[in-house]
């Protein structure tokens, strides 16, 4: 080999590589720099363009692609009655009258989706397509915590706002808040408070509960969040069992319960997973056994329509938490029903309430501040106090971006009048009650200063 | 310095490889792809692909595994940055030496196995890592939630070195320069030019002439008086380097750690990789990389909309239908797309994309009077 002719020596080799690292490498940093050039300090600042891109992130496949469905569905609807389409929807009930469907700031409303697969790594790399590529000034979306975490970690370092939708796990505004992300659906912390009492009047206060938990963060504080609810009313808590999102099958957990001398049966699952356990757990019999002189119970502390249609029978009598629901007699909600019926043929879930709520707040928030300038657009939104969104009167905390609004405690029913009509209203939680210090997550929010675009 | 001394041929190729993996920005723009998010993932699985090939192209066996030591490679270089700095390189040095490591313990355990019991020893040993990481190794792994960064982490190095904890959470660096975007990007794409340098040396030595040997038949290789382990093993333990490098790669350019990037599927993904671009080429595992990547962030994120744009010249029945089959085959259902595309590589072109590209060659009678890089598989003599 290298007593051929031909061969070339390191410094010629150094020598075309360096010649070539410099045309090639320098030439297109040189290039890129100037298209991110702004006016104002900040990521994908929209000023000079005729619309204004937000970055709708759900999860298309995977074990919540249904309620990711739901979110897309509804996002959608907010982009059209931002831009002036349709009936308005909660634009006209919403308490802050600064939306004129003219899209926001006066700049047309476009949006771009992702899949985030519920998969932390899936979800990134969307997140960043949209910020870096398509010029994405507001991220939107979520329907695992994880996933939610891992995009807010992002959009802080991206200084990009991201309003997360369907999320319940305490972390995202608890241990692992960001100062650019906002949420505004409930926590499991509110959820343990909200249906204790209802547990407490139907169930007694002697039981024995068996847990079996969704092994990521959602699932962990939820189950610590019941824990501590219900062990505050009197009951046991056996060691809780943890199983992997999207397992399918769960027998192989639910043989166990039976004897192990619990008698309820406490599903810290959500989606598919949910369903699939739920379904089991009572095909298995459970709620047809005697344990300890009582009737076995099962709860499922975060419930959605979509759920309880995808379990059916299973669900009826069956007790949980909701954000919201589409049978609520408020004017926003029969607002929102009525224009996401007309446009889909179907209620939202209260997946789509969240999404389509986030948008509209973020929207707002741009017109109170007049600027899309993150911290400005943030400081807007801390603090403040709003109401016909279809929760009553709402306020998002500054100091852990967390909402605070009643949280519905609902029941799957026992005889549904249509398809739709599957769970109760049967209690809710006040504002006040659910509301807690927010030191008792810790964390951190970060600062206001956005970075720059990389 | 024969080390590194490059045939001519292989010079040529190296040096188009360097023009086209910097010029990314330039060409890819076309394509919607030249952003630094998937820019970066591009040279890493790259990367990734290159270093398996030198297990699968060259010996022939076929690892479910390697994923795992992605993963590994990614956790270290995360923890590296919570525990020790944010210097990129003390990160990357201990995600290629931790994923070694793992990598001849596995190897040398699954060596002793060859053909589908070796590859069924991989992915066993792999699900396992995937499974610690998921649901045992919880402190150290953070389960299905990712590690992450913390602002308040001990990162003793930068502290012994004076640096301020600032407000905000640190990025990776590089001596002080900062690795967002186009910096992660070119960092990346020096390590793979590097990597691939040490992939074409690989190629060309008495070592890689030994791995070939064992592809075509190991046991005449026994009978002529090799020991052909320490050569699997190692070629094993390379391979594995190279994906703890990628993973650690990952971290810097995103620092974040998950479970999944362990799965199966994972594992499964670098295969496809390499056999779509051609299984012992050099180039064809960084083209199938790329395919299978760009399928998967651009495909995914075309949406119904995006399609009634691309077919609007149509007339509106028309294009609605156009549309409706359209929609199958990108959003969530790119993996249809990936499936049709594999499907037909492997049964019209075995070789790969590769093969395609010397078939072209072939067709347009350019005979350089080198040797097509892709040989068909050697069939067993006697």
């Amino acid at each position: 080999m290298s007593d051929s002719k031909r061969v070339i020596t390191r410094r010629q080799v150094i020598r075309t590589g360096m010649a070539g690292i410099l045309a090639t490498g320098v030439a297109p940093l040189v290039l890129s720099r100037n298209s991110w050039a702004q006016d104002k300090n900040f990521c994908n600042n929209p000023d000079s363009k005729s619309s204004v891109t937000l970055g709708f992130n759900m999860p298309l496949t995977g074990a919540y692609a249904d309620e990711g469905a739901d979110e897309q569905r509804a996002f959608e609807l907010a982009v059209e009655h931002l831009n002036g389409g349709g009936d308005g929807g909660m634009i006209p009930t919403f308490s802050s009258k600064t939306l004129k469907g003219n899209g926001i700031l006066g700049k047309k409303v476009a949006f771009v989706t992702g899949d985030t697969q519920t998969k932390a790594d899936a979800a990134r790399d969307s997140a960043r397509r949209m910020i870096e590529r398509d010029g994405a000034v507001m991220i939107s979306g979520g329907s695992s915590s994880g996933v939610a975490i891992a995009v807010q970690g992002l959009c802080q370092e991206m200084g990009v706002l991201f309003m997360a939708a369907l999320t319940h796990s305490n972390d995202t505004t608890g241990k692992d808040k960001k100062r650019y992300g906002f949420r505004h659906f409930f926590n499991a912390y509110q959820s343990g408070i909200a249906i204790a009492p209802t547990l407490a009047k139907a169930y007694g206060k002697d039981r024995v509960a068996y847990h079996l938990t969704a092994d990521y963060t959602w699932g962990w504080t939820q189950e610590e969040s019941m824990k501590n609810a219900t062990e505050a009313l009197g009951w046991k808590t056996l060691t809780p069992v943890r199983t992997p999102v999207g397992a399918g099958d769960f027998s192989q957990y639910i043989t166990p319960v039976l004897s192990s001398g619990a008698d309820v049966l406490i599903l810290n699952h959500y989606g598919f997973d949910m369903v699939n356990s739920l379904t089991q757990a009572v095909q298995f019999g459970l709620r047809d056994k005697q344990v300890n002189g009582k009737q076995f119970e099962i709860v499922v502390p975060l419930v959605s329509d979509l759920m309880a249609k995808g379990a059916g029978a299973a669900m009826k009598g069956i007790y949980g938490t909701s954000n919201w629901d589409w049978q609520l007699q408020d004017a926003g909600s029969q607002a929102f029903t009525k224009s996401f019926g007309a446009k889909y043929g179907q209620p939202p879930s209260q997946a789509a309430h969240t999404s389509y709520v986030q948008t509209l707040l973020y929207a707002d928030a741009c017109e109170r501040a007049g600027t899309f300038y993150p911290p400005e657009v943030i400081k807007s939104l801390e603090d403040y106090d709003f109401d016909g969104l279809g929760n009553g009167p709402t306020t998002y905390r500054g100091s852990d971006h967390q909402c605070f609004k009643d949280v519905l405690v609902v029941q799957g029913k026992e005889s549904p009048a249509n398809p739709f009509d599957l769970l109760e209203v049967v209690d809710t939680a006040s504002k006040d009650s659910v509301t807690y210090d927010p030191a008792i997550f810790g964390g951190e929010l970060g600062p206001y200063e956005p970075n720059k675009c990389t | 310095m024969d080390i590194l001394v490059l045939p001519r041929k292989d010079l040529i190729v190296f040096i188009c490889f360097a023009v086209v993996v910097l010029a990314m920005p330039i060409w890819l723009t076309p394509f919607g792809a030249a952003y630094p998010g998937l820019m970066q993932k591009f040279v890493i699985f790259a990367l990734f692909a290159v270093g398996y090939n030198i297990l699968f192209g060259l010996t022939g066996y076929l690892s479910f595994g390697h994923a795992a030591f992605l993963g590994v490679g990614s956790y270290t270089a995360v923890w590296s940055f919570k525990l020790l700095t944010m210097d990129v390189l003390p990160a990357l040095v201990l995600a290629v030496v931790l994923s070694g490591i793992f990598s001849l313990a596995i190897g040398y355990v699954s060596l002793r196995r060859s053909g589908i019991y070796f590859s069924i020893l991989t992915l066993a040993f792999a699900q396992m890592c995937y499974n610690l990481a998921y649901s045992v190794l919880t402190p150290i792994t953070n389960g299905e939630t990712s590690l992450q960064l913390s602002r308040l982490d001990a990162r003793v190095v930068d502290a012994a070195f004076g640096v301020v904890r600032g407000e905000r959470l640190p990025s990776p660096s590089l001596f002080g320069v900062e690795l967002g975007g186009h910096a992660g990007f070119y960092l990346c794409a020096v390590v793979l030019l590097v990597a691939f340098f040490v992939a074409q040396k690989v190629f060309n030595s008495p070592f890689g002439m030994m791995l070939k040997a064992i592809k075509s038949n190991q046991t005449r290789m026994s009978y002529t008086g090799f020991n052909t382990r320490p050569y699997a093993l190692a070629a094993f333990v390379i391979s594995g380097m190279y994906a703890g490098l990628a993973g650690g790669l990952l971290a810097v350019t995103d620092p974040l750690a998950g479970a999944e990037r362990m799965q199966w599927t994972a594992s499964g993904e670098v295969v496809l990789m390499t056999i779509l671009g051609g299984v012992g080429t050099l180039i064809g595992p960084v083209i199938g990389a790329w395919l299978i990547k760009y399928l998967e962030n651009i495909f995914s994120a075309f949406n119904d909309a995006m399609l009634h744009r691309t077919f609007s010249f149509l007339p509106d029945g028309l294009q609605d239908g156009v549309v409706a089959v359209a929609s199958k085959f990108v959003g969530e259902g790119w993996h249809l797309t990936l499936g049709l595309v594999f499907m037909l590589v492997v049964i019209f072109l075995p070789g790969g994309i590769m093969e395609g590209a010397r078939r072209i060659r072939m067709a347009f009678g350019q005979r350089s009077g080198s040797a097509p890089q892709t040989k068909p598989d050697p069939v067993p003599a006697e």
